[in-house]
C-alpha cells in the first residue's frame, strides 16, 4: 500500500476508480444545477435517469434514496447533495442517513464534538 | 509595485448564505459563528485593499468530471455565480481584472504552476460566502477579484506542501505587478468536517486548534502532512485546508496574527476564522 491509497474506517476516497465508475451518475447530478433538470427529474425520474445511462446499481441506489449504495456505486458527495436537495434534503439529513441515526442526534453529536 | 496586506481564511458552509438571507445572525444558533466577522471587518475598513485573490474550491458549479483541473486561475472581467442546485441565494457579480489576472498566470506558469486559465468561470458558495461575509451589506463590492480554485473533489488532489508552494509562487507573483494597489489574499474552507460515508459527521477540535496554532507562524509543520493524512485527521471535506495553506504561502515568512475564532458547529462543520497581516 503506498501513500496514495490507504484504508481510512468510514471514509470514501474518491478517486480516478471511483470517478471512472461513477461517472453517469454524477453527471445526472450535475445537471440538477439547473432548474428545468430538476423539475424534469420530479416529472420522469425513470425517464431522466435512463437519458444519462445509470448502471442497475446507481439507478437502484437512487430509486431507494441510500446515498451509501450511492456512493458504493461511484457517487461524489458534492454531486450528490444536488440530487438530495430536489427531496429538501441536507447535508445533515443524509449525514444521519449514512450513520443510522436520527436527525437530532446526528445534531446533537455534531454539537458534543464542540464541548 | 503591488503590496499584500495580509490574508483572512474563513469556513465557507453554503447555509451561512441562506442565514444571511433570512438576517439569522443573532440567533443563538448562528450567532457564535457571525460574532467573529467584526473584527475581520475593521481590519479590512484600516487596509482597504484594491483587489482580493480568493483561494477556494468549486464544489460542481463551474468544473465537472469531464475536465477537471488541479488549479484553475480566472481571467475574467466579471464572475458570477449561479443555481448550485439546493436553494442557496443566488449573489451578486463580482467585478474581475484582466490585467492582474494575466500577470498572475504568467508568473505562475513561469513559477512551473501550470495552471488552468479560465475567461468564462462561476463561482460558488466557496468563494462568495467568505466575501459576503467580509463585505457584508449588499451594494458594490469595494474590491476587485481573482478567483484561484483548487481541486478538492476527485482524488490525487495537490498536496499540502503544494497548495503552500503555490500561495508563494502567487505571492511573489502579486509583489512583481507593476501598480501600487493593495491586495488581500483569502482561502475558504474547512475546518474539520466530513460529510460522506459512514463517518460522516466527523469533527476534530484537537487538529483544528493545533492547525490555528500553527498556520501565522509555522505553517511547515501543516505541510509535512499529506492530502490522505488531513482526510484522516480532519474529515474527508476539511481537507480543505488546503486552501488555507495557499493563502499562507501567499503571505511571506512573517506575519502578525490580528484574529482568529473557532466554533463547532455549523451545519457539519468546525468553524474556523483567521486574519493575518503581512509584516
Amino acid at each position: 500500500m503506498n501513500r496514495h491509497h490507504r484504508e481510512i474506517p468510514g471514509t470514501p476516497i474518491f478517486d480516478g476508480a471511483a470517478a471512472a465508475k461513477g461517472y453517469a451518475l454524477n453527471r445526472m447530478c450535475f445537471s440538477f444545477n439547473g432548474a428545468d433538470n430538476r423539475a424534469a427529474f420530479l416529472a420522469d425520474e425513470d425517464a431522466y435517469c435512463a437519458k444519462f445511462g445509470l448502471s442497475p446499481e446507481q439507478r437502484d441506489a437512487v430509486r431507494r434514496r441510500d446515498v451509501l449504495a450511492m456512493i458504493a456505486s461511484g457517487g461524489n458527495i458534492y454531486y450528490l447533495a444536488k440530487l438530495a436537495g430536489i427531496f429538501g434534503l441536507g447535508v445533515q439529513d443524509i449525514g444521519a442517513q449514512q450513520t443510522g441515526m436520527s436527525v437530532a442526534a446526528f445534531k446533537a453529536k455534531l454539537v458534543a464534538a464542540g464541548a | 509595485m503591488a503590496r499584500i496586506v495580509g490574508g483572512l481564511a474563513t469556513s465557507h458552509i453554503p447555509s451561512i448564505g441562506v442565514a444571511i438571507a433570512k438576517g439569522l445572525q443573532q440567533e443563538p444558533y448562528w450567532r457564535p459563528f457571525f460574532d467573529g466577522f467584526p473584527p475581520a471587518r475593521a481590519w479590512l475598513e484600516r487596509q482597504k485593499p484594491d483587489l482580493a485573490v480568493v483561494i477556494y474550491n468549486d464544489h460542481g458549479l463551474n468544473f465537472f468530471l469531464d475536465k477537471l483541473p488541479t488549479f484553475a486561475v480566472g481571467a475574467a472581467a466579471e464572475y458570477r455565480h449561479a443555481d448550485e442546485g439546493w436553494g442557496l441565494p443566488i449573489s451578486r457579480p463580482f467585478a474581475g481584472d484582466t490585467d492582474f489576472s494575466w500577470h498572475v498566470i504568467e508568473n505562475l506558469v513561469a513559477d512551473e504552476f501550470d495552471v488552468t486559465t479560465c475567461q468564462e468561470m462561476l463561482v460558488d458558495h466557496a468563494f462568495t460566502i467568505p466575501m459576503s461575509l467580509f463585505w457584508p451589506g449588499g451594494g458594490a463590492w469595494p474590491v476587485r477579484t481573482l478567483p484561484i480554485a483548487v481541486n478538492t473533489v476527485q482524488h490525487p488532489l495537490p498536496s499540502p506542501e503544494r497548495c503552500f508552494k503555490l500561495g508563494q509562487a502567487l505571492g511573489r507573483a502579486i509583489r512583481s505587478y507593476d501598480s501600487d494597489e493593495k491586495v488581500v489574499v483569502i482561502g475558504t474552507g474547512g475546518l474539520s468536517h466530513q460529510l460522506d460515508g459512514p463517518r460522516a459527521g466527523f469533527i476534530n477540535k484537537e487538529f483544528d486548534l493545533m492547525c490555528l496554532g500553527a498556520l501565522p507562524h509555522e505553517p511547515e509543520l501543516l505541510t509535512d502532512y499529506s492530502t490522505l493524512d488531513l482526510v484522516e485527521l480532519a474529515g474527508a471535506q476539511g481537507v480543505e485546508l488546503i486552501n488555507w495553506l495557499a493563502m499562507r504561502g501567499a503571505l511571506g515568512a512573517d506575519v502578525y496574527e490580528i484574529h482568529r475564532n473557532y466554533h463547532i458547529p455549523i451545519s457539519n462543520t468546525a468553524t474556523g476564522l483567521m486574519v493575518l497581516e503581512s509584516a
